[in-house]
């Protein structure tokens, strides 16, 4: 159940006191419904093994993932891949090592102890940390209602990015050709004088991105025939990347449900305690 | 203590006594665990427990931290993510310091509104006040140069903003600025220096605590009546207080435990709800973000430095006044910091005879007009200088300086307040009729 949900995104404002310029975009982010939400929610053992396939086939092409080592793909709670595929997995890297050839260093195949590379296009960001690094729900008024109720939305930016190319809209074809393609999804990118009204408002969502479109629809060949169509795709890779960003998400919402179960328990006790020893002074007895 | 009438630790034993003649330091613990406490104080006289706890928490977590962070321009950013990812425990111990500032500065803001209404900052109680104050700056301080630790976009940025304020003071101010940052342009003398303040101020915080502890112990504390505990007896005395251990320890703990529940639960459900996700891109400084925003907590203040532009008429005269000396940004800047000095001088600003702003019946209003300022401030803050956001800041800023400036001196001779209790226990027996009198009890005195 996918609700789109149109929003201002990308307030911009300047440093100094008092002067302050500000260009409000509208983005579609769509609130995708992923199984880490909320306070019980947890990854998908499988959709993050074809994410990680998604991000190994595509987007490894440009991006980079240096936070993340091999060996946190066979962590459980993640991708969880058996151990052998792992060292296998990370035998298709090669890393510069320096302490080959004698100080001066060589190549070798990546163990699952190596990071990731970075990424191999310079004006390709690293994704590691892309999915908290992004907030898809803002507001309204600054007052962050929204994130409170949907999550800061980082997997659905993510989702919604790769799945936001559009045709440039008609107002574009006036003026001068964009660089970058259109993408509804994206806030801090150029934008043509043409589709911006006498008001200063900007006549369509989004702006122009210089990543050019990663996904068609049916990019992957998956092993467990799940669907390959451009949303499913966009929503795997999501939650790939909101694994490497967040890989402890598991653990924490399992020690934060410890916490908050043990602490009632404690509360209830302390009232009744409290209740207890001031009776005798509250003329209860 | 308190000049309270109560009973003292004896040292029973001769070991007790050996101890207690050359070191009276259980004597000292005793005295101040048992001290005679106004037994009427309602749940808004829990967060000074909950701010101990807090301090202590970020001291603990921090000192873990510091086990594994390094302070260096090309690797802090990548050791936080070695704490979030290859740290034992590691990404909840972040956590919950980052989510720990959070906490602090609810509990410190209710904690001064709670003072703010029950007249607490009034004689005999000042010291206890501009101490709060003078740890309340340093806590700002502390919370400012953590930030700036995992050296994000924001740190690095907000950084840059901040300490430009200082580069606003006239004359020197470039040189203040070179002298804070250690250097002409946030880096590595910068990041290095808050990291050693971040891990310093703390402990000072902490011995802050003990002579705030101290003073409010040497005045006995305030209570919701305002009224004084009757010190002609060690009898009357007892009608008014109750010992500190076990019963408001317990209660203490009690609010504590439930607070820490919502807490835990931040942490372990939404652990960057209050963050910023531009902090998790790595310092860029040829990367502006396109929204410097500061923390919650420095909101309110952050909006009033920002209100006082180029056009407002206040500003053009003391512009004017002085030769151009005062400029706009440096008269935001000196209205920040005279924000927070209009309420340190509260308790000289205040002319009432009545303490508790429970027995003033028009002081209620302005009193919630203010804390209504304060959260319409915190939003301002965070939204952009323009239409109509610029004219909700000037006129919220203008009424904080009001409050103080104005509303506490007059109201104090305008207003008539309606009588308190003549005693602690009167008040108390208000709520918890006395046995046999069948009067049910009313509400819990909690408000």
């Amino acid at each position: 159940m996918f609700r789109k949900i149109t929003l201002t995104a990308a307030t911009a404002l300047a440093l100094t006191a008092g002067q302050a310029t500000a260009a409000e975009v509208e983005t579609e982010i769509t609130d995708f419904a992923f199984p880490f939400e909320g306070p019980f929610g947890s990854y998908d053992q499988m959709q993050l093994q074809r994410g990680l396939q998604v991000y190994t086939e595509i987007c490894a092409a440009c991006h980079g993932l240096e936070l993340v080592a091999f060996r946190n793909l066979h962590d459980e709670g993640g991708p969880h891949l058996p151990e052998d595929q792992t060292r296998a997995y990370a035998e298709f890297y090669e890393v510069f090592d320096q302490s080959l050839f004698d100080g001066e260093g060589d190549f070798r195949p990546a163990t699952p102890a190596d990071h990731f590379p970075g990424s191999s296009v310079s004006n390709a960001p690293d994704l590691s940390l892309m999915a908290k690094a992004r907030a898809g729900f803002h507001g309204p008024y600054g007052t962050g209602i929204s994130q409170f109720v949907n999550g800061m939305g980082g997997a659905e930016y993510i989702a919604s990015l790769l799945s936001g190319y559009h045709e440039e809209p008609e107002c574009a074809l006036e003026g001068e050709p964009m660089d970058g393609f259109y993408n509804v999804a994206f806030a801090a990118g150029g934008f043509p004088e043409s589709c911006i009204d006498d008001h200063g408002h900007h006549m369509v969502p989004g702006s122009w991105i210089s990543m050019s479109q990663p996904l068609w629809g049916d990019d992957v060949v998956y092993e467990d025939g799940s669907s390959t169509d451009i949303e499913a795709v966009a929503q795997d890779v999501a939650a790939f990347l909101m694994w490497t960003a967040e890989p402890k998400l598991v653990a924490r919402k399992q020690a934060g449900l410890t916490g908050v179960l043990f602490l009632i328990v404690l509360s209830v006790l302390l009232y009744l305690t409290n209740k207890r020893i001031w009776a005798p002074h509250k003329n209860k007895e | 203590m308190g000049g309270i009438p109560h009973d003292h630790y004896e040292p029973k034993s001769g070991a007790e006594k050996w101890l207690h003649s050359r070191l009276p330091i259980v004597g000292l613990l005793y005295d101040t665990l048992m001290i005679p406490t106004p037994k009427n104080l309602n749940w808004m006289w829990i967060w000074g427990i909950v701010l101990v706890f807090t301090l202590v928490l970020q001291i603990a977590t921090g000192v873990v931290l510091v086990m594994h962070y390094v302070p260096h321009v090309d690797m802090a950013f990548a050791s936080v993510e070695h704490i979030m990812r290859d740290v034992n425990g590691g990404h909840m111990i972040r956590y919950f310091h980052m989510n720990g500032a959070s906490l602090f500065f609810v509990a410190v803001y209710l904690h001064m509104f709670r003072s703010l209404y029950y007249g607490s900052y009034k004689a005999p109680r000042e010291v206890t006040w501009i101490v709060g104050m003078l740890m309340y700056l340093l806590m700002m301080g502390t919370a400012f140069m953590g930030y700036v630790l995992p050296w994000g976009q924001m740190s690095f940025h907000g950084t840059a903003v901040i300490t430009g304020l200082f580069g606003a003071i006239p004359f020197i101010g470039d040189s203040v600025q070179t002298w804070l940052l250690g250097a002409s342009a946030v880096g590595q003398p910068a990041l290095n220096r808050f990291f050693s303040l971040h891990y310093l101020l703390p402990f000072i915080l902490l011995g802050l605590t003990i002579v705030h502890v101290w003073a409010f112990h040497s005045t006995g504390n305030n209570n919701p009546t305002g009224v004084e505990v009757r010190r002609t007896s060690k009898e009357d005395a007892a009608k008014d207080t109750l010992p500190f251990w076990p019963y408001f320890v317990i209660k203490d703990l009690f609010a504590l435990a439930v607070i820490l529940a919502v807490f835990v639960a931040v942490v372990g459900f939404m652990p960057n709800y209050l963050g910023h996700p531009d902090n998790y891109i790595p310092a860029n400084p040829l990367a502006t973000p396109s929204h410097i925003v500061p923390e919650w907590y420095f909101l309110p203040f952050y909006a009033i430095l920002r209100a006082f532009t180029a056009d407002v008429w206040v500003v053009q005269i003391v512009q004017f006044l002085s030769f151009g000396i005062i400029d706009a940004k440096f008269f935001g800047v000196l209205a920040m910091f005279g924000a927070i000095a209009v309420m340190a001088l509260a308790p000289w600003l205040d002319t009432s005879t009545v303490r508790s702003g429970r027995y003033r019946p028009t002081f209620k209003w302005w009193f919630w007009l203010l804390v209504i300022d304060f959260i319409v401030l915190m939003w301002v803050g965070a939204r952009p200088a323009e239409y109509p956001y610029d004219w909700i800041s000037l006129i919220a800023s203008a009424y904080w300086f009001a409050y103080f400036l104005v509303i506490l001196p007059l109201l104090g001779v305008i207003e008539k307040p309606t009588t308190p209790p003549s005693t602690i226990e009167e008040d108390f027996n208000a709520h918890y009729a006395p046995k046999g009198d069948g009067a049910k009890p009313a509400a819990s005195p909690a408000e």
